[in-house]
């Protein structure tokens, strides 16, 4: 094979902090090279280099030959590298077409060939195995289908090596296969690829080889076959990892019980009849396909959503109608989805994030004035509880890396022993030590005698960690099974909403 | 080229950030000046003579730099919570409004009735913004329309006021409303200066925003609605009552700052006594990055403009309409300064 891009001794620093440390990469002809790397390990960054976002401070890179100017993003799409961002970079208000066709014309034309342009859209889609309807709304596409879009966008500027950005971290695992399938494919067509990601087993089954990126460094080259992912998992981490194991105890009384529960939002039935239970020092794991309603299930254990149906009480009393700052008060924890919108302010001091949800009780403030000294104390005993790395009291808590953000989430949350804990997805973006936390610390909790609600897309970690599992279909739970019942075939069926409706009992 | 957001704000650009911003506004508006035919450098010197070159000057300077610390403030402390309140204008008008009209024949002693009229100066602002944060909250409209437009309606019902109802038949026909009982004037901070005690008022007021949102329940809240609304409501913080908290504190420091304008400086209410102070107001708080402490003394830099130009008009021919033009440039350059400050040029 012989190389069609290489990357030689790419170095690049921002401040004190090396990303990129005397990086060297090639990737052959009709390649898919894995790039694997905990959050941080400086993959993204090296990625931008290429692409031309970022300009190295040493090093070069030669696409079929030819080295790129560097810091020109024009230069990479020209000498045809394209990128999909795990972000997708698409405009919902316009078609497929208009935004494949978006920033390939010139700005100066005043006729726009759309004609050719779909013509050449439809014959990339039927080569390479992507069908699209150029003229559907993106806003209506799924969210696999808006990567193909996004594939697509990328091909159609003539792209000859893509770079896939954590393609999966969006996609449910059904669509994860497909994608992996269509990239395999997509190489026999000359293409080569580059998929950045941190889950061990998508590289093993989708790469013919592995490169190993540790702390802004190339610590380890692998074909695919000659290696595991248990030795990947070392390289990647610099050590081994183990994720902590559930241990039986004995379950005490109800804590959570819903009935018949139904959220209507926007006009849309969000959740329909939901009844589950959840009683203390037990994990109850509620898994399904992402978009499925586990984020207005996350809603309504937070107090955001108000349940037009049904019952929901916690220890006997009604929690419906609280609202956030009255489902805190009765003693619920949540880790809420999105770390980043919801979970923290990330231009307030981490301190001030640690009381903000419980600003108004007397141990943060008096009389309107909020009590700095005890607040910072009370975080300086988080940091140090919960070891969030990185963090002093008074740190901008946006400057935190994912895992330390989660644990500052968490220890907010477990500092006041809840009654009821909800984990919505919480380890989704964290590195292999930081899931390990994670997950120590909620068994802890259930050890404490919390009540945990385990809303997870990573089957591995609910069966882990749950002692019950119910699986969520379009806004609808599933009877629940133990978690020793919890095979991947049974689960897998019970995901695609296949349970019989005999069994649907609490 | 491209920029990159910086991990830590260093204090030093803070603070040089206004200080080039204005500096490149000035040397801007020095091209205007030269094309008036006058030597810049000359006319910056007649400025800042006129602006502090007596006691006198020093004390107008100051005299105009009250009513703007408050508008500035009234505009910091609503763009924190990011309620865009472009109504400054609107709400002063309203506040010195009311406290003339009241003011005229309020049967009280001096000091209870001046804490009155200020005190309803103040609801009338806040009154006046609340309007549109009730129609943002309960129907989403922009609050950046209603609150430039209610200016517009607040200033023609002043002018309907003073030439009707509200008309000084002392005026010898200029319309101008009739004047508080001279019991209500704020006392003379110096002597025969224009000087009034209002200006220890508006400087207490900044300290006193500066408390609340760095010290208080409602401030620490207030600022974590306006960095993420999201992250605000899940933590239980309620954002209408917030919003309406802020809508109210804002218009209220707006109307404060026209209940002591008539106080303290014109007596009367007429529709030319604001040379674009809620507006202003606007650029004092961007210059001040928000923060109560910068306010003063962007309201200060502010005021030299208005004064000095004035001053500089009389010396030069220059028309004074360029203090208009060097605040606006200055709001233009401070826009782009504060892009620099959050983040970094990287080649």
């Amino acid at each position: 094979m012989s190389p069609v891009l290489e990357l030689d001794g790419i170095t690049k620093r921002f401040g004190a902090l090396t990303a990129n440390d005397q990086v060297s990469l090639t990737l052959g002809q009709g390649e898919i090279l894995a790039l694997l790397g905990e959050n941080g390990a400086g993959k993204t960054t090296l990625m931008n280099i290429l692409f031309g976002h970022y300009a190295a401070d040493a090093g070069t890179v030669r696409v079929f030959g030819q080295e790129l100017p560097s810091g020109r993003p024009r230069a990479a799409i020209d000498a045809g590298v394209g990128m999909v961002h795990q972000h997708f970079t698409l405009a919902g208000n316009l078609t497929v077409l208009d935004n494949i066709m978006l920033g390939s014309e010139s700005l100066l034309r005043t006729t726009s060939s759309r004609k050719s342009a779909r013509k050449k859209l439809l014959q990339i889609a039927e080569r390479f195995g992507l069908p699209v309807s150029p003229d559907a709304k993106v806003s209506r596409l799924s969210v696999g289908e808006r990567q193909r879009v996004e594939i697509l966008k990328a091909l159609y500027r003539d792209a000859r090596i893509l770079i896939l950005d954590e393609p999966t971290a969006v996609l449910a695992r059904p669509e994860a296969q497909r994608l992996f399938e269509t990239l395999k494919e997509m190489t026999k067509e000359g293409l080569s690829l580059i998929f950045i990601s941190h889950k061990l087993h998508e590289v093993m089954a989708a790469s013919d080889r592995v490169s190993v990126l540790r702390g802004g460094r190339l610590v380890a080259e692998r074909k695919t076959a000659d290696t595991s992912a248990e030795e990947l998992a070392e390289l990647m981490v610099g050590r081994k990892v183990e994720r902590p194991v559930r241990k039986d105890h004995k379950i005490g009384a109800p804590v959570l019980v819903a009935k018949s529960v139904r959220v209507e939002a926007e006009g849309e039935v969000k959740l329909d009849d939901l009844s589950f239970t959840v009683a203390a020092g037990e994990i109850l794991g509620i898994v399904g396909v992402s978009g499925n309603g586990q984020a207005s299930l996350g809603a309504l254990l937070s107090g955001l959503a108000i349940p037009t149906a049904g019952t929901l009480t916690l220890e006997g009393q009604d929690v419906r109608r609280l609202g956030p700052r009255g489902v805190i008060r009765a003693g619920v924890g949540r880790i809420p989805e999105d770390r980043h919108s919801e979970g923290v302010v990330g231009e307030l001091a981490v301190w001030e994030n640690a009381v903000l949800e419980r600003l108004r009780t007397p141990a943060f403030s008096t009389r309107g004035f909020v009590r700095q000294a005890a607040s910072k104390a009370y975080a300086a005993g988080l940091i140090d509880q919960f070891d969030i790395r990185g963090a002093a009291p008074d740190t901008r808590t946006r400057l935190l890396a994912g895992g330390n953000m989660q644990k500052l989430i968490l220890g907010r949350c477990l500092s006041i022993s809840p009654k009821l804990l909800l984990a919505n997805q919480p380890t989704r973006g964290l590195d292999e030590g930081a899931i390990a936390a994670v997950h120590s610390a909620l068994l802890a909790a259930r050890g404490a005698g919390a009540a945990i609600v385990l809303i997870s897309e990573e089957l591995e970690e609910a069966v882990a960690l749950s002692d019950r599992i119910q699986a969520m279909v379009k806004g609808r739970l599933s009877h629940p099974i133990p978690a020793s019942a919890a095979d991947p075939q049974r689960l897998g069926l019970m995901m695609a909403g296949v349970w019989t409706e005999g069994e649907h009992a609490t | 080229m491209r920029l990159e957001r910086r991990a830590h704000v260093p204090l030093y650009l803070v603070i040089v950030a206004p200080v080039v911003a204005v500096t490149v506004a000035l040397i801007l508006a020095a091209g205007l000046i030269a094309a008036a035919g006058v030597n810049p450098l000359t006319a910056y010197a007649e400025m800042v003579q006129g602006a502090f070159g007596s006691r006198l000057s020093m004390t107008e300077t100051l005299t105009r730099a009250t009513p703007l610390i408050l508008t500035g403030l009234a505009a910091a402390i609503a763009f924190r919570a990011r309620l865009w309140n472009i109504g400054g204008e609107g709400q002063f008008f309203m506040g010195a409004l009311v406290t003339a009209w009241v003011g005229h024949s309020l049967g009280l002693p001096p000091v209870p009735g001046i804490a009155v009229l200020l005190v309803i100066g103040m609801a009338a602002g806040a009154v006046l913004l609340a309007g549109p944060a009730y129609l943002r909250l309960r129907f989403g409209v922009d609050e950046v329309v209603t609150t430039l437009l209610l200016n517009f309606i607040v200033i023609l019902f002043v002018g309907l006021m003073v030439e009707g109802p509200l008309r000084d038949p002392m005026a010898f026909g200029w319309p101008s409303s009739v004047p508080v009982d001279s019991d209500f004037r704020l006392p003379d901070l110096i002597a025969r200066t224009r000087l009034h005690i209002g200006f220890l008022i508006a400087i207490a007021a900044a300290g006193g925003v500066w408390l609340i949102l760095a010290r208080t329940v409602f401030g620490t809240e207030t600022r974590a609605v306006g960095l993420s609304p999201s992250a605000a409501s899940f933590a239980g913080i309620s954002l209408p009552k917030n919003l309406m908290a802020v809508a109210l504190f804002s218009g209220g420091m707006a109307g404060l700052a026209g209940s002591m304008e008539v106080l303290g400086v014109t007596a009367v209410v007429t529709t030319t006594m604001s040379p674009g102070f809620g507006y202003a107001g606007i650029v004092v708080a961007m210059l001040a990055a928000l923060h109560p402490a910068g306010v003063v003394a962007a309201a200060v830099f502010v005021a030299t403009v208005f004064v000095g130009a004035d001053a500089m008009s009389r010396a030069t021919g220059v028309p004074s309409f360029i203090a208009d033009v060097i605040v606006a440039l200055c709001l233009l350059t401070m826009l782009v300064a504060l892009l620099f400050t959050t983040y970094r040029v990287q080649r």
